[in-house]
């Protein structure tokens, strides 16, 4: 199967730090993708340098065959508009609706008339749950639906990648299984592939086909494949405690 | 309060432990442990009451000397939970290796580290000019990603509602330079010069740096907090991601804005600031009001008033400049976006100054 992300030898970090090291992984088509780790592990990291927020510090990766480090400007903006990205905090323009925060890369990037657009926008709220929200504010709603909202906008150009960071994050439970479900439904019917920087493992259990772990103390890329998997044959104790909320721990105080 | 008794026999210490250990602290503890050099320690818990995390601290401490030196310890009869919160606290697993705090740098490192900061700020804040710039012309040239609705909100912010407080401040310095004129001025008997003092001084100069200062402090700062929290909000990141041009969509509109504001704004404060110093030399000093205008009016000159208007034109770039640089480069953190926020007004008021020195000296030697 063709991949759709290749990360080949990448050490990733800031200045001289190297939070990891040689990570060498494959997302492929369709994937819901779990990037997992303690806190601190450089998910985050991972997910700019994915993202083209930041560089690597050695190595490429590749996003449909295309070296992303190598690419010029405008190859680089062209696979851009082929991402898509829900932030932590949803990453809204506080400054503007829900509706102008949708349309803002569809006025950038297509040539709909302002009636289509203004249709496109409606539509992808609705997708998300936000229906008749178009005119409200991120400072009037809540922080699962500012998730949402900022899902329908990182879903504005049906982008082929969408990436999560966190999206659990200050969610209940409720509202968090409510987004996995969302996730998936985006995955198997719009097949988008999903990478998920994610440390929540009801969602990495319920919605992950494929993954990494990264380990904080060796700075390396510790297990792949798919969760259920890696917790049957865990690597070593750490990625096992990491999956079980620290059984191995508890063993050892007792 | 607690008391720790110890005994040694056969190089085995006992620690025997008795009473309330409630804030306890016992500064030689681990001094005199050492000098029994035992092999084995057991610590007896039989007869501790009461007890806090200073009892614990102690244990943990002495736990961790006994493993780091290969001593056998047993703790014996301790009360349940503190037995139990011993056991988390060491069940705590091993640091993770991260990268130690460089030694400390000898001199010539910390100037070598110096110059090099310094060259890589201004290469910074030189492509961080460059890329706004650039950003403004494509505004201006409606070629941009900025909206409309931006840059009005930017204008209406820049403009109309900084002409209260320009105003009043315009108004208070002139009412000041005409005091403070006077004093001297009166040494002559030449009060009435008081109108050309203050004409002069407020066209040329103190209109333009008085609308500078205000707005270093009240836009300046605005922008830098703005963006910071936009950089805090993830907005910046959102921005990127998307492949928009922060300068276009976030320092362009601002800084056409306060460029366009800034000379309206000097005009304004013109017109306050020679009103502030007629207050005083009509109610004051008495002079009589024709008088005291006649002479406003000989000593304006049109060179003077341009010149005010292009010190205000610079001081829209330089503080529109230093806001939005200082708000881009925030941290993400409430902490970073207060750092901005001093250092867009501090670094703005200085560029004002050096700006105006400049500005004085070429135009100096250009006989303007």
């Amino acid at each position: 199967m063709k991949s759709k992300i290749a990360a080949k030898n990448m050490d990733i970090g800031y200045e001289k730090k190297v939070i990891i090291k040689n990570a060498t992984f494959e997302v492929n088509n369709n994937d819901i993708f779990i990037i997992m780790g303690a806190s601190g592990c450089g998910k985050s990291t991972m997910l700019k340098v994915l993202t083209g927020l930041m560089p690597p510090l050695k190595g490429n990766f590749y996003i449909d065959d295309i070296d992303y480090i190598k690419a010029d400007e405008q190859t680089k903006l062209e696979i851009m508009k082929k991402v898509g990205v829900l932030y932590q905090s949803g990453g809204l323009f506080s400054s503007m609706t829900l509706a102008e925060n949708v349309a803002l890369p569809l006025q950038k990037y297509s040539s709909y008339s302002k009636k289509a657009i203004d249709d496109l926008v409606s539509l992808k709220l609705a997708l998300v749950g936000l229906d008749g929200y178009n005119d409200y504010y991120p400072s009037q709603i809540s922080g699962g639906m500012k998730k949402r909202a900022g899902l329908a906008r990182a879903l504005a150009l049906d982008p082929e990648i969408v990436y999560f960071d966190e999206p659990s994050a200050g969610l209940d439970p409720l509202s968090s299984a409510r987004l996995d479900n969302l996730m998936q439904d985006i995955n198997q019917n719009l097949k988008t592939t999903l990478v998920v920087v994610t440390h929540e493992l009801s969602s990495i259990f319920a919605i992950g086909t494929n993954s990494i772990f990264l380990d904080a103390k060796t700075k390396t890329v510790k297990a792949r494949g798919n969760p259920a998997q890696i917790l049957k044959n865990p690597p070593n104790e750490d990625v096992y405690n990491f999956l079980t909320r620290g059984k191995y721990d508890e063993k050892r105080a007792e | 309060m607690g008391d720790i008794i110890l005994t040694l026999q056969d190089k085995t210490l006992t620690l025997t432990l008795k009473g309330n250990f409630i804030d306890f602290e016992d500064g030689k503890l681990y001094q005199n442990i050492a000098g029994y050099l035992p092999e084995n320690i057991i610590i007896n818990g039989l007869e501790i009451n009461k007890w806090d995390s200073s009892l614990l601290l102690i244990l943990f401490n002495l736990n961790k000397y006994a493993n780091e030196n290969n001593i056998k310890i047993e703790n014996l009869y301790m009360p349940q939970g503190l037995i139990k919160m011993l056991k988390l606290a060491l069940v705590v697993p091993e640091h993770i290796n991260r990268e130690t705090m460089p030694a400390n740098e000898s001199i010539l490192e910390k100037i070598g580290g110096f110059g090099l900061n310094v060259w890589q700020n201004t290469l910074k804040g030189t492509i961080f000019m460059m890329t706004c710039f650039k950003s403004l012309w494509l505004f201006i040239r409606r070629k941009s990603s900025a909206r409309k609705t931006d840059f009005l909100f930017a204008f209406e912010e820049c403009g109309p509602n900084a002409m209260s407080i320009v105003a009043l401040i315009s108004f208070m310095v002139g009412l000041i330079l005409a005091f403070v004129g006077a004093i001297q001025l009166k040494n002559f008997g030449a009060q009435v010069f008081v109108a050309d003092l203050v004409t002069i001084g407020t066209i040329r100069i103190m209109g333009a740096i008085m609308v500078g200062i205000i707005m270093a402090g009240r836009t300046g700062a605005s922008f830098a907090a703005t963006i910071g929290s936009m950089q805090v909000n993830e907005e910046i990141d959102a921005l990127k991601t998307m492949g928009i041009s922060w300068a276009e969509f976030l320092v362009a509109p601002r800084m056409a804005s306060l460029v366009i504001a800034m000379p309206f704004l000097t005009m304004w404060a013109d017109f306050f600031g020679i009103s502030g110093g007629a207050f005083v030399g009509i109610l004051a000093l008495d002079i009589p009001a024709t008088e005291y205008f006649n002479h406003a009016f000989n000593a304006w000159s049109m060179k003077n008033f341009w010149v005010g208007i292009f010190h205000g034109f610079i001081f829209g770039f330089i503080i529109s400049l230093c806001g939005c640089y200082y708000g881009i480069n925030s941290s993400k953190n409430a902490d970073g976006v207060g750092i901005a926020t001093t250092k867009a007004v501090v670094s703005s008021v200085v560029w004002l100054i050096v700006a105006t020195g400049i500005i004085t000296f070429v135009f100096e030697r250009l006989g303007i």
